[in-house]
């Protein structure tokens, strides 16, 4: 089939286009439907029960959610309390500290690390982590800290590589220059490098934020079930990822209608969240 | 009484020293344990055996079978949409309004966790299209959920092509997707690789979006309509139903090997792509 | 003495945004001859080739009035095929850039695009390349090995064969000799003396005694205006404008 050539370019960049319309697409299809399926229920319920609602009873007509969202931002914090330090200090140390074989060494261990499944996260989470805190510390073990240190292992990689995109961006003269009127690495970095790399660093802990909130499959396996409020960190909880993913396979009707409304609460936390990472890189920019 | 910067200097050295040697041996233990307590298990009738009894006996067959479908196909839908849309962000227009949005939608479907994608597969393609739990309906939602990655490597890969060689292939008379197929996509086909091998990674690992779309049938699929398994889905429900310790160990191992050997590859695809060029 | 005239520029003008690269240029190339454009950096020479074989096309905010004719046809004529163009005419730039493949795959890459398939062709038409370019003694033996293997001189020297390949009736060269050592450089200007016999030369250089040694023609360009434009010789030996005499004398430039 021989075209002229100039259609065959228009034909190309046609089709092109579609491909790309693709993306918005399949987002918009995304919304479309998660809306569609979890804002009737706002309606009928009434958004106030749901959102500030304390009882979760589907089936007897409950839709409470309350308790789960605060137990995701009780999660999320966790995971940022154990994770941000950590990768924080990480990041230093890679682009700070560290030669060049070290680095060879930590960056495809970290890709490792946040290639492994969050499956096999929750799995020895449930052996080793649970246990551990229910025999040295109290509680069943599944709880709001088991939860909080897995998590924060889990985002440990988004730290810590946008970090340290963040630092090594931070140009060689501002550290040459603190180091020209004698202050020790240490000094320079904490006084000159972070403050310069400052949104950056933020972003990469919304990032992780973000990461953290979304995280289903580790959370339900260690989290417990519990549907009330954790009032200390060795109380079990349930988040609005483990209420979608525990009864969905089962859900018909409004309690299905009402898993849908948990997703749309998540899904506006997470753009919210995002939106503000993504605005904070940019400023970085 | 000021502490001395000197001592301080010292003392956070050897702290995110020990930060750094600590958060590496997180993953070492995690593969260690991972190995040690499923290597036992994995052998050969492991591999191949079909399971039996829940799973609490015979291999895992199906459910390596079920991971490699859904990982190929999803990376055959996924590879012509992605290169696609990069290929026209980065030749066919310049920036705009238009090329803006769609990256905002890209970015956008990147945010979204995966639980959500199961619960929109498990709406629109096992609900709505009337699929049911299927690969198929697996392998669609696993595509769009890869899309952005695929977008974004082929992106950067595609635009690290050096412009002069565009210039080159122009000046000899090539049109332009002359040049983007002969000149443009094999020296970004490294780049384009490294971002699919990093893509059926994550296919490989995602529980929450299969579950819901792909089911958890312990049959083998055969046909796209069909429900089945990822390793992953196998290993969830071994756990979570305490079914086996040891076919879970064993499952865990299979899983994280392959994750690792993805990897493994992925930087092969990229070293080598580095050193054809320097 | 009348001859053909090839190329025809009248009043051209390019602009980049606000900055005007070329003031209303007008100048006969004529065929089969080696025409020099000289001038010193930013005198607008390289953006009047871009015009000429239409590359210019891929660069954003260029204006561009006035026209060029080729062989009486207009080709900034918003019909015309710029693709079909550039294989009526080469371009070699200043950098060498040879495709990451193989020295035959350089060369056969346009013949490809034109769909030539027929392997003792393609190999004909490589070596006649090759030949042409004064690299084939060089090569000969090792067509199969990457271009990028090559010596600056012989990658620039493929590249001259690259665009030979296509049987151009025009080849602009760009500075094509900037960092090439004296041998390359000779070997390349032996070879455009051989090929004006049948195509139409045109070399853009800021090395006078280039222009001086092998072109027939010379315009000398100065911020964007054609200053001066004649014979060789003529500007070489008398030449009418005072800025022409100290550019040539290396006064500046």
């Amino acid at each position: 089939m021989i075209k002229n050539p100039v259609r065959k370019e228009q034909f190309v960049k046609w089709v092109l286009v579609a491909f790309a319309l693709s993306s918005l697409l399949f987002l918009f299809l995304i919304f479309m439907f998660i809306l569609f399926e979890g804002l009737p229920l706002f309606h009928k319920v009434g958004l106030k029960n749901i959102i500030m609602g304390s009882k979760w009873a589907p089936t007897k007509g409950f839709f409470g959610i309350y308790p789960m969202i605060v137990s995701s931002f009780f999660v999320t914090f966790g995971a940022l309390f154990i994770g941000a330090p950590m990768g924080l200090s990480c990041a230093i140390y890679l682009s700070e500290y560290s030669g060049k074989r070290m680095k060879m060494f930590l960056k495809p261990a970290l890709e490792l690390l946040a290639g492994i499944p969050s499956v096999v996260y929750g799995f020895l989470g449930v052996i080793y982590i649970v246990p551990l805190i229910r025999n040295y510390i109290g509680g069943s073990g599944f709880s709001l800290l088991a939860t909080s240190i897995i998590l924060g292992i889990m985002i440990l990689p988004t730290i810590i590589s946008i970090s340290f995109d963040s630092l090594v961006s931070v140009p060689k003269t501002y550290r040459e220059g603190s180091f020209a009127m004698g202050a020790t690495k240490w000094q320079t970095i904490y006084k000159v490098v972070l403050p310069a790399a400052r949104s950056g660093i933020l972003a990469s802990f919304i990032l992780g934020m973000g990461r953290a909130i979304g995280e289903t499959m580790a959370v339900i396996m260690i989290a417990g079930n519990a549907l009330r409020i954790p009032t200390s960190i060795l109380d079990p909880l349930r988040t609005l990822t483990g209420n979608i993913a525990l009864e969905l396979a089962y859900a018909t009707g409004d309690h299905r209608l009402g898993l849908f409304s948990t997703g749309v609460v998540l899904l506006i936390i997470i753009m919210i969240l995002n939106y503000i990472a993504n605005f904070g890189i940019k400023r970085k920019m | 009484m000021r502490i001395n910067p000197r001592f301080t200097n010292k003392f956070v050295q050897i702290g995110l020293n020990f930060q750094a040697f600590f958060t590496v041996s997180i993953l070492v233990i995690i593969v260690a344990i991972i190995c040690f307590k499923g290597l036992p298990y994995v052998n050969f009738e492991f591999i191949f055996a079909y399971p039996e009894d829940m799973g609490r006996l015979g291999g895992i067959f199906p459910s390596i079978a079920g991971t490699i479908l859904l990982a190929l196909l999803s990376i055959l839908f996924a590879t012509p949409l992605g290169v696609g849309t990069a290929i026209f962000l980065t030749e066919y227009t310049k920036e705009s309004l238009f090329t803006k949005i769609i990256r905002f939608g890209v970015e956008s479907l990147a945010g979204i966790p995966s639980i959500l994608y199961g619960l929109f597969g498990f709406i629109f393609f096992v609900i709505k299209l009337r699929m049911g739990w299927s690969l198929l309906a697996g392998v669609l939602t696993i595509t769009i959920m890869i899309l952005p990655t695929i977008i974004r490597t082929s992106e950067e890969a595609i635009k690290a092509v050096p412009r002069n060689l565009r210039m080159v292939s122009y000046s000899l008379s090539a049109t332009k997707w002359e040049t983007v197929t002969k000149v443009v996509l094999p020296s970004a086909i490294p780049g384009i690789l490294t971002g699919i091998m990093l893509s059926v990674g994550r296919a490989v690992g995602e529980t929450a979006a299969v579950i819901f779309t792909m089911g958890s049938s312990l049959r083998l699929p055969t046909s796209l309509m069909d429900s089945g398994r990822t390793m992953a889905v196998h290993f969830y429900i071994l756990a979570r139903e305490g079914i086996s310790m040891e076919k879970a160990y064993g499952t865990s191992l299979v899983l994280v090997v392959s994750i690792l050997l993805i990897n493994v590859l992925a930087y092969y695809i990229m070293n080598k792509a580095i050193s054809k060029y320097s | 003495m009348t001859m053909n005239i090839k190329i025809a520029i009248k009043e051209l003008r390019v602009a980049f945004a606000q900055n005007e690269v070329l003031k209303s240029v007008s100048v006969d190339v004529y065929k089969n001859t080696i025409t020099g454009f000289m001038g010193p950096s930013g005198s607008g020479k390289s953006s009047l080739i871009s015009v000429i074989n239409r590359m210019i096309d891929f660069e954003e905010n260029a204006g561009i009035k006035g026209e060029v004719h080729i062989d009486g046809q207009n080709i900034l004529d918003g019909d015309h095929n710029a693709v079909e163009l550039r294989r009526r005419i080469g371009t070699v730039f200043a950098v060498p850039i040879p495709l990451p493949r193989s020295i035959y795959e350089n060369i056969a890459y346009g013949p490809r695009l034109r769909g030539i398939r027929d392997r003792i062709m393609l190999h004909y038409i490589v070596e006649d390349s090759l030949k042409k370019a004064f690299l084939w003694d060089e090569v000969k033996d090792r067509l199969s090995m990457s271009a990028l293997k090559l010596s600056g001189g012989q990658q620039q020297r493929l590249c001259l064969a690259r665009t030979l390949a296509l049987k151009p009736e025009i080849i602009l060269l760009d500075e094509p000799c900037s960092g090439l050592d004296p041998i390359s450089t000779a070997k390349i200007e032996d070879a455009l003396s051989e090929l004006k016999k049948d195509i139409t030369i045109i070399l853009v250089s800021n090395n006078t005694k280039q222009i001086a040694r092998i072109t027939d023609f010379s315009a000398f360009f100065y911020l964007g205006e054609l200053i001066e434009y004649g014979t060789t010789e003529r500007l070489f030996t008398t030449p009418t404008m005072k800025k022409t005499e100290d550019y040539i004398q290396g006064k500046f430039g």
